[in-house]
């Protein structure tokens, strides 16, 4: 893959005198000038409320912001745009479900089913509605080496769940989950498959038909576009027997005194003005990720992450959670040094890495721990910054009087 | 700016500091105690109970036990210290005048009051970690104000 730092403005400058180190992508990654710009230029030259307005430009703000919904499927693979939802985040789309789907179709004593390493986003919304409902909550426990555990999965199905929520990619552990396999035994136990894609688009390649799960949401600005957009990809033909989530404008049909008829798909679920800037700025960071090729970017980060865990693992005192095979994606601790400290001392270096139950307490538990650092990956990063990231733990070392290694 | 950085650093993790996070005095609970409050840093997830005795208004006995940085645990060690013997009262000026000293007084970091807690001084240079340094007085507060 060729040097994409150039097109990052941000990482141009100095953090304590020192070169920026980059490395917290899986909480948000930093734009390239093609986002900005976009996003620059839709205010300079396309800015109209979309839908319904007659003149030149809304018609065309409109068609900017629904040629972005076409250009999402296709890179999502899925077979139609009505099935792309532009919501806030993976946090907003997971909630539009749990309600909307929930109300539908969870009733008092039904199972959901979720696993120990979802992010909390993907946990909470589950909670409620059991809670709202009367339903149980189910956590699928792991492997030891942080794997969705596939007996424990299957024990969890012969409840015969409604509803069945995993994550695609671990955002503390970087596992990789068999999606499809995962959906197909699901769907035999008669659930509907709801998938937190957030830390996999941004570096897979994901087709959603493929993979056949009913419902995958993302975020945009964890694959290089703005913050406040985001996607839900359903299967039209669910999305259209679900109950709409937020009402407002945009979302209807036609409105009665006391009654009201709803939009078809997408709009059915996107009530209010929505986020046109942040949809243009999704459109040109997934076109960003087209130019340098999905397998290119997994690639670069699957030989990054070898690398970093070839080097931490020569750090000693440190251990490294999670399997093997994983997206870039290193959590790890330090002899009895606090993640928190760390994250102190390797900021004095420019390496910026986060710090603590990283939104997945349940899987802190079971890692029994009350934090870990975390390293991430993505395009911009090089061997050069896992090596900064190695040299700033040993000075950490050293401060906590530790011999260097 | 990096060498101020570097004396900031060394300054924060101090011998006594570390001392402090590695050896904590007080650490444990009270059965027999008065007050137990437990408070969480919600940004980073540690936590830490505090368990005072009184006898009348005076801190008889304190403990302390949870999980979390060297900051947060050798400041709370360093208060058990300091708050043990002292009236509730003298307990909450303490707190308020550590509270000076991470909001940057340059005056209460010179106060021999706070005896050991004034190596914490630096840490009003780290905004983002002076939450961590005031958990266990947090904690202190809550319990002060439950027994008032």
């Amino acid at each position: 893959m060729r040097d994409v730092r150039p097109d990052f403005p941000i990482l141009r400058q100095e953090i304590h005198g020192r070169r920026l180190v980059y490395l917290d992508s899986a909480a948000t990654t930093q734009k390239p000038r093609q986002v900005i710009d976009a996003i620059g230029e839709y205010y300079r030259s396309l800015n109209a409320n979309v839908h319904r307005g007659a003149y030149d430009l809304a018609v065309r703000a409109t068609e900017a912001y629904e040629a972005v919904r076409s250009e999402v499927a296709a890179f999502v693979g899925a077979p139609d745009p009505a099935g792309v939802v532009f919501v806030r985040g993976t946090t907003e789309a997971i909630n539009l479900v749990a309600a909307s789907l929930g109300r539908a179709r969870v009733r008092g004593g039904d199972t959901i089913v979720v696993t120990a390493m979802e992010h909390h986003s993907n946990l909470i919304p589950w909670q409620l509605l059991a809670e709202a409902r009367d339903a149980r909550l189910v956590m699928v426990e792991l492997t030891a080496d942080g794997r969705i555990d596939a007996d424990d999965f299957r024990r969890a199905l012969e409840r015969r769940p409604r509803i069945v929520a995993f994550p695609h990619v671990s955002n503390v552990l970087g596992t990789v989950n068999p999606v499809a396999e995962l959906t197909r035994l699901a769907h035999d136990a008669g659930a509907v498959v709801v998938v937190d894609g957030a830390q996999a688009v941004p570096h897979l390649a994901v087709n959603v038909a493929d993979l056949d799960c009913d419902l995958y949401a993302f975020s945009g600005h964890k694959m290089l576009g703005p913050m406040g957009i985001g996607v839900l990809v359903g299967k039209t033909a669910l999305l259209d027997a679900m109950p709409p989530y937020h009402g407002g404008g945009e979302m209807i049909r036609t409105v009665q005194d006391t009654t009201a008829t709803y939009a078809p798909l997408p709009h059915k679920f996107e009530a209010g003005t929505p986020n046109v800037e942040g949809a243009i700025g999704l459109g040109a960071a997934i076109r960003y990720l087209q130019g340098l090729g999905m397998d290119a970017v997994a690639a670069h980060e699957r030989a990054l992450t070898r690398y970093a865990l070839e080097r931490l693992a020569g750090v000693e005192g440190l251990k490294a959670y999670g399997p093997a095979e994983r997206a870039g994606v290193v959590s790890f601790t330090l002899a009895d040094i606090h993640p928190h400290d760390l994250a102190t001392i390797v900021d004095s270096e420019g390496v910026a890495i986060r710090a603590g139950h990283h939104c997945a307490q349940p899987l802190m538990r079971r890692l029994d721990v009350a934090a870990t650092a975390r390293a991430t990956f993505y395009v911009y990063n090089t061997r050069e910054d896992v090596d900064a990231l190695v040299a700033a733990l040993e000075k950490a070392r050293t401060l906590f009087g530790y011999a260097h290694a | 700016m990096p060498e101020r950085d570097e004396a900031g650093l060394a300054e924060l993790y101090q011998e006594l500091i570390l001392d402090h996070y590695r050896r904590p005095r007080n650490k444990g609970s009270l059965e027999a105690h008065t007050r137990r409050v437990a408070l969480t840093n919600p940004t980073c997830g540690d936590e830490l109970e505090l368990d005072l005795l009184l006898d009348g208004d005076t801190i008889a006995d304190v403990r302390f036990s949870g999980r979390g940085c060297s900051i947060s645990q050798a400041s709370a060690s360093m208060m058990t210290q300091l708050i043990k013997g002292k009236t509730v009262a003298e307990a909450r000026a303490l707190a308020a005048r550590f509270g000076e000293m991470m909001h940057g007084s340059d005056e209460a970091a010179r106060d021999r009051a706070l005896g050991e807690a004034r190596a914490l001084a630096g840490v009003a240079k780290f905004p983002v970690r002076v939450k961590c340094a005031l958990l266990g007085w947090n904690a202190l507060e809550e319990s002060a104000k439950a027994s008032s």
